[in-house]
């Protein structure tokens, strides 16, 4: 079986629903069927065949090509099997994802990672604001799973993360970490301001300083056991967190938010 | 059976249906690992008074610790699962959690989960951070020398304890010796433990006593002092009778870790004042594994 691929015959002018499109929904049907399949597309529904040419049929290997930044909910609550984008992605990619894993070669909207439960999200390109966050109204983002982002990621990230690890290559914007419970959010470039507001707990590790709050208090030089171990769980990745010249077990631990309970922490490589 | 002019005894060893799990504890070097696995596996020679059996594995060397140190494997035996628990919990706790420098890890993959560092993280007075890693989760507690990371559980899983094999010999240091060549081999194998002082008994016991109160008693049958005044099983020259007990994942890991013993005991022969090699059972009725010496050796 070939990879079921769907690849956008232009882009839309409105935003299109892509959460029909995930491995168990569209297992068992044919052609005919996946074709027939209608998409919210603004204010209209229309047909999968209308928007895509379709080729291929293994449903458990779905490939959106010529992807744009209009298609939003890819891989929501997908639940196994692979989704790979060839192209942008846009808001809500991987949204409430339970298992399996996404690959978009380009960038990702808001939301993307937002309340995943498991699995792998990689995003080759930039994130928007709010990875791995909480819908509005919410009070538990990320639940668990892995993201990794090999670009620069907005605001919010990891706001109301509640467990799993999301890593980032590049630069992240301000309030990375906001309202965290906890998990793991690591960082290789640069952080904005105000990281970690309102954190409860949670790890921050950090390869440079960052600009941090009053409400987080220095808590000395350690070298830690469960880095090495968290470092051997990223050798799988597709990435620079892999490498063995990534690794590091000395960090400058920063405790807070005391402004909340004080159990997250910063973690600063030294 | 004779090897090596060691007359292997047509008899079996009895053993019983025990509950087993391993750890591994790591630290900053081996010398630190070995010191808190010696005293995690302490006083834990037989269930009868002690609760578990337990025994040190093998060292482990830093690839093949989960956090790349030094470390050393332990196992822990006991007659079920409640009692496995507990022994396991009190001693990480007492043993592991106190020792500088110390981590402590799951053994073993899949079986029953029990708690390792589940609640031992309740020491931290809610400073304690847990972090989900590959699937597994670990506690991190803050200490006085930093943190003591550990793994919130291990697996237990069904084991085979009390195998056994006795060695007659002409003198004591003769059979100390042989139990020793025996030992040094049996270390090498996976999967199983000799509980006693130095993996080597000196005091086997039989079922029963003259006193209500006692449920075992010497094995006076084996007793070179009593030759004459008991149903003795010692022929006039063995002087000395020692026994190896040993407690493992399988009957054939335990099965095994017996050739090897024994082998490397006819390997000093009766040159070296051995004379028998027997085993202790209970007439096959207590016990479902029995281990045959002369099909072992065969």
């Amino acid at each position: 079986m070939t990879t079921l691929t769907f690849t956008l015959k232009h882009f839309p002018a409105q935003r299109v629903d892509m959460s029909p499109l995930i491995c168990s929904k569209l297992e068992g049907l044919d052609a005919n069927a996946i074709c027939a399949i209608e998409l919210q597309n603004g204010k209209s529904k229309v047909r999968v065949d209308h928007l895509f040419y379709v080729t291929g049929s293994n449903t458990q290997d779905i490939l959106i090509a010529n992807s744009s930044n209009k298609l939003d909910f890819i891989g929501k609550e997908l639940d196994g099997g692979s989704i790979s984008v060839q192209g942008d992605a846009g808001a809500y990619l991987g949204l409430q994802m339970k298992s399996g894993s996404i690959n978009v070669s380009g960038d990702a909207g808001l939301y993307a990672a937002c309340e995943m439960k498991n699995g792998l999200l990689q995003i080759n390109g930039d994130a928007g604001d709010f990875l791995g966050g909480a819908l509005p109204g919410n009070k538990q983002g990320m639940k668990g799973g892995t993201v990794l982002v090999k670009g620069n990621v907005g605001q919010r990230a990891g706001d109301h993360m509640r467990r799993g690890q999301i890593l980032i290559e590049g630069n992240v914007g301000d309030y990375c970490g906001s309202r965290m419970l906890a998990g793991t959010i690591a960082v290789m470039g640069n952080t904005g301001r105000y990281l970690g507001y309102a954190m409860r707990r949670g790890t921050l590790l950090l390869w440079n300083q960052p600009q941090l709050s009053s409400t987080f208090n220095d808590c000395g030089s350690h070298t830690l056991a469960f880095l090495p171990i968290l470092f051997s769980s990223f050798k799988s990745l597709d990435s620079r967190f892999a490498d063995a010249q990534a690794k590091f077990d000395r960090v400058r631990r920063y405790g807070g938010d005391m402004a909340e309970t004080g159990r997250g922490e910063v973690l600063v490589r030294i | 059976m004779i090897i090596n002019g060691v007359t292997i005894d047509k008899t079996f060893a009895e053993a019983f249906p025990m509950k087993a799990t391993r750890a591994i504890i790591t630290a900053q070097n081996e010398k630190w690992a070995m010191i808190s696995a010696q005293a995690m596996t302490g006083f834990a020679t037989s269930v009868i008074a002690c609760g578990c059996e337990a025994g040190i594995e093998r060292v482990l060397s830093p690839e093949e610790t989960p956090d790349g140190r030094p470390g050393v494997a332990i196992m822990i035996y006991a007659m079920g699962g409640k009692g496995l628990a507990k022994q396991l919990e009190t001693r990480a706790g007492q043993c592991v959690l106190t020792s500088p420098t110390s981590a402590l890890f799951a053994g073993i993959e899949g079986g029953k989960p029990i708690p390792l560092g589940k609640n031992l993280r309740y020491f931290g007075d809610g400073f304690q951070i847990a972090k989900k890693i590959g699937g597994k989760r670990y506690w991190r507690v803050p200490v006085m020398d930093g943190e003591f990371l550990t793994e919130a559980t291990t697996g237990m899983v069904d084991a085979v304890g009390g195998g056994n094999f006795l060695v007659l010999a002409e003198s004591q240091p003769q059979a100390l010796a042989a139990c020793e060549a025996a030992i040094e081999e049996m270390r090498k194998m996976p999967n199983v433990i000799m509980p006693f002082p130095g993996g080597v008994v000196r005091s086997g016991s039989k079922v029963g006593s003259k006193y209500a109160s006692l449920g075992a008693s010497t094995n006076d049958a084996f007793c070179p002092t009593l030759k004459g005044v008991t149903k003795t099983d010692l022929s006039p020259e063995i002087e000395s009778v020692m026994e190896i007990v040993i407690d493992g994942l399988s009957k054939a890991d335990i099965d095994k870790a017996m050739r090897v013993g024994i082998q490397a005991v006819c390997d000093l022969g009766a040159a070296n004042g051995i004379k028998r090699i027997s085993a202790g059972n209970y007439g096959g009725k207590l016990g479902p594994f029995h281990f045959h010496l002369q099909e072992i050796m065969a």
